[in-house]
């Protein structure tokens, strides 16, 4: 199958007084239409970054350094201001985190909804806007006479689904949701994912779901995508990564995990995430890896197919090649 | 024995101005007993507007019930003056929910140590605050050089997380109000604050109160669990029972939605669909009548707590053929 969404080798550092942090250092990944990825990494680690990144939404002292986005045939890299202003909401589209705080408070939803339509298709005839609209509204679960109301008139869970609308409204290819639930209850979660769902077949698109929750990711995603320090340590299918994780750091995150079955057994992961700005040589997970090995104090490992098999990790102990010589 | 901690059938009711006929009934009756002898930990469970910071607010002093005592060994907390507030404001201490907004970036984090130092005169010198902020400082896993004298954003959520834990324990406290302490701290990190709530209980005697909407993690902390919904008591016990065999239509709908981080084990599985509060249903009876697939016509009256097993009730008909149990006794259910 074709993919909708390549990237490839996408850099993005930050230069700050205090010195350059590479806020992503050469990601890759791509994705077929439907498929669903969970990008997963403790705070700092890129996930965000990468989200804006991708919508070009990098503000200074950000800057993409390089590498390809590619929708569909479109490297969005290449694009002018003018056509990526385009390209957002109808071909990559992104909902932040914490949206439900983004929507404007003095505007009906029904305005901030014509708005996006409008920006994109200034012709559009209102009766045409309107039924739009309400299709999106309704394809979330929400009732017509939320056009008309103000945002404060909803609840978080329905403020998040209105994004999620306005986020599908020109049915893009890529749906980006960061932590698209972190501020809900469980009940409410549960409806806000389902609805991302049901979407998600309607449009057909790819969905890219940042988050830190690992419950959420093995409920919803195909893949998952463990980053740290601005890496990919491992890509693999849900099941592989919950039943059987390669990369130590992925093993330390799923063995972190609550379970019914462990009770009152916390395994944190020792030591802390790096900063940025004085990421240790080699390997970054290095200081913290329980299997640390010579060769990864000093060489950064390749993210590379694992033998026999198509998950991808970046570890020393699987690349054969580079075994230390006993 | 005077119990260390008191609920007496406590109601708090917020009403919305002078004119407004609507009132939101936040708690309606809770009682709850913590034993003074055996420190424990108990998770008051329930998604937001069920009434869980209300507890926590009502318990830590900062409102008054509408109806009903606290007491706190025996001294009803609203009443407290003098010399017994300021022990109650000792022995009781809180963690927030935000490890970002309890510090003020102007000071380095030694302020929120030194100040309940200097105020409850717990060091006669300069070297013993220091000493007692560095032992309580590890006492939480953290390395005291490592944190003393910089600043609040040097560090990350979970090292100022466990800081407010060590701010708690400074005081050595009897009990501990923990108002959802690690939603907003990575889940990496989860694990550490969790085992550091937990040897406060086993290693420092301290009870407990843990507020969360997180089962997962409330499952692998307490003994007892209070699941609320919207002010009342849905089901309350052992936490193995409560949530292994949830039997309240709102507790199954609530273990039903946790994302389990198990690939063979699906959420929504129960017919309950998910949907949300709506706070406009102000009827009598048992609360979560509109959104129950079981609702009945005398769930228009409130239902009392039926006994499930030794250590499990729910309030709901379903279990009428079971013996009622009385509010006051509420804690009996609660296992140690």
């Amino acid at each position: 199958m074709n993919p909708v969404l390549h990237v490839s080798d996408l850099q993005v550092s930050y230069y700050t007084d205090a010195g350059r942090a590479r806020a992503l250092d050469g990601v890759s990944l791509s994705l077929a239409a439907g498929e669903k990825l969970g990008l997963v990494g403790e705070s700092g680690s890129g996930k965000s970054t990468m989200a804006l990144a991708m919508m070009r939404m990098i503000k200074p002292p950000g800057r993409i350094e390089g590498g390809k986005v590619i929708v569909e045939d479109t490297d969005l890299m290449s694009l002018s201001e003018g056509d990526m202003l385009d390209a957002r909401l109808s071909k990559i589209s992104y909902i932040p985190q914490g949206a439900m705080n983004s929507l404007n408070p003095v505007t009906r939803i029904g305005a901030q909804m014509t708005d996006a339509i409008r920006a994109h298709d200034p012709r559009a005839r209102p009766a045409d806007i309107k039924r739009r609209c309400l299709e999106a509204l309704g394809s979330v679960d929400l009732r017509s006479e939320v056009f008309r109301m103000y945002a404060h008139e909803l609840s978080g869970g329905m403020k998040q689904r209105v994004c999620i609308a306005i986020g599908i409204l020109l049915n893009p290819k890529v749906l980006i949701c960061d932590e698209p639930t972190s501020a809900l209850d469980v009940v409410t979660q549960r409806q806000v994912m389902e609805t991302i769902d049901r979407v998600q077949d309607q449009i057909g698109a790819a969905v890219i779901l940042i988050g830190h929750d690992m419950g959420l990711m093995a409920q919803f995603v195909d893949k998952v995508a463990v980053m740290y320090a601005g890496r990919l340590m491992e890509l693999s299918t849900v099941r592989e990564m919950f039943t059987d994780p390669k990369h130590p750091y992925a093993q330390a995150l799923i063995s972190s995990l609550p379970n019914l079955d462990n009770k009152g057994v916390f395994q944190g992961i020792p030591g802390l995430a790096p900063s940025l700005l004085r990421l240790p040589g080699g390997c970054p997970f290095h200081p913290r890896c329980p299997q640390v090995m010579e060769i990864c104090k000093t060489e950064v490992p390749k993210f590379q197919f694992l033998p026999n098999s198509n998950r991808l990790a970046a570890c020393h102990l699987y690349s054969s090649a580079e075994r230390p010589r006993s | 024995m005077t119990p260390l901690l008191e609920f007496q059938n406590v109601t708090k009711v917020y009403s919305r101005g002078l004119l407004s006929r609507h009132s939101t009934t936040a708690l309606s009756g809770l009682s709850l007993k913590l034993e003074a002898e055996q420190p424990t930990i108990v998770t008051v469970a329930g998604e937001s507007g069920s009434g869980k910071t209300t507890l926590a607010m009502l318990l830590l002093g900062f409102i008054e019930p509408t109806e009903g005592r606290i007491l706190y060994r025996g001294q009803d907390i609203s009443r407290l003056a003098g010399e017994d507030r300021l022990t109650f404001r000792r022995e009781v201490q809180a963690v927030f929910q935000d490890p970002f907004a309890v510090f003020n970036p102007f000071y380095p984090v030694d302020h929120l140590l030194s100040v309940p130092i200097n105020r409850f005169k717990l060091a006669k010198s300069r070297a013993e605050a220091r000493t007692k902020m560095e032992a309580a400082l590890s006492a939480v896993g953290l390395q005291p050089g490592e944190i003393l004298g910089r600043f609040p954003h040097q560090l990350s959520g979970g090292q100022r997380q466990r800081i407010n834990v060590a701010r708690a324990l400074l005081l050595r406290p009897r009990l501990l109000v923990a108002d959802e302490p690690v939603s907003m701290v990575d889940a990496s990190l989860r694990a550490n604050i969790l085992e550091t709530l937990r040897n406060l209980q086993t290693q420092y005697g301290v009870s407990i109160i843990y507020i969360t909407h997180d089962l997962t993690t409330a499952y692998h902390i307490t003994k007892s669990i209070v699941v609320l919904y919207r002010g009342a008591v849905m089901e309350v016990g052992d936490v193995d029972a409560v949530i292994k065999q949830p039997q309240h239509p709102y507790t199954q709908l609530l273990i039903d939605s946790i994302p389990w981080p198990d690939v063979n084990r699906h959420w929504g599985e129960t017919e309950i669909k998910a949907k949300e509060t709506d706070f406009s249903d102000h009827r009598a009876g048992c609360k979560f009548y509109a959104r129950c697939p079981f609702a009945m016509d005398k769930c228009r009256t409130p239902p009392p707590l039926f006994q499930i097993g030794d250590f499990q009730a729910a309030a709901c008909y379903l279990y009428d053929k079971n013996p009622v149990i009385e509010s006051e006794h509420l804690s009996e259910l609660l296992p140690i």
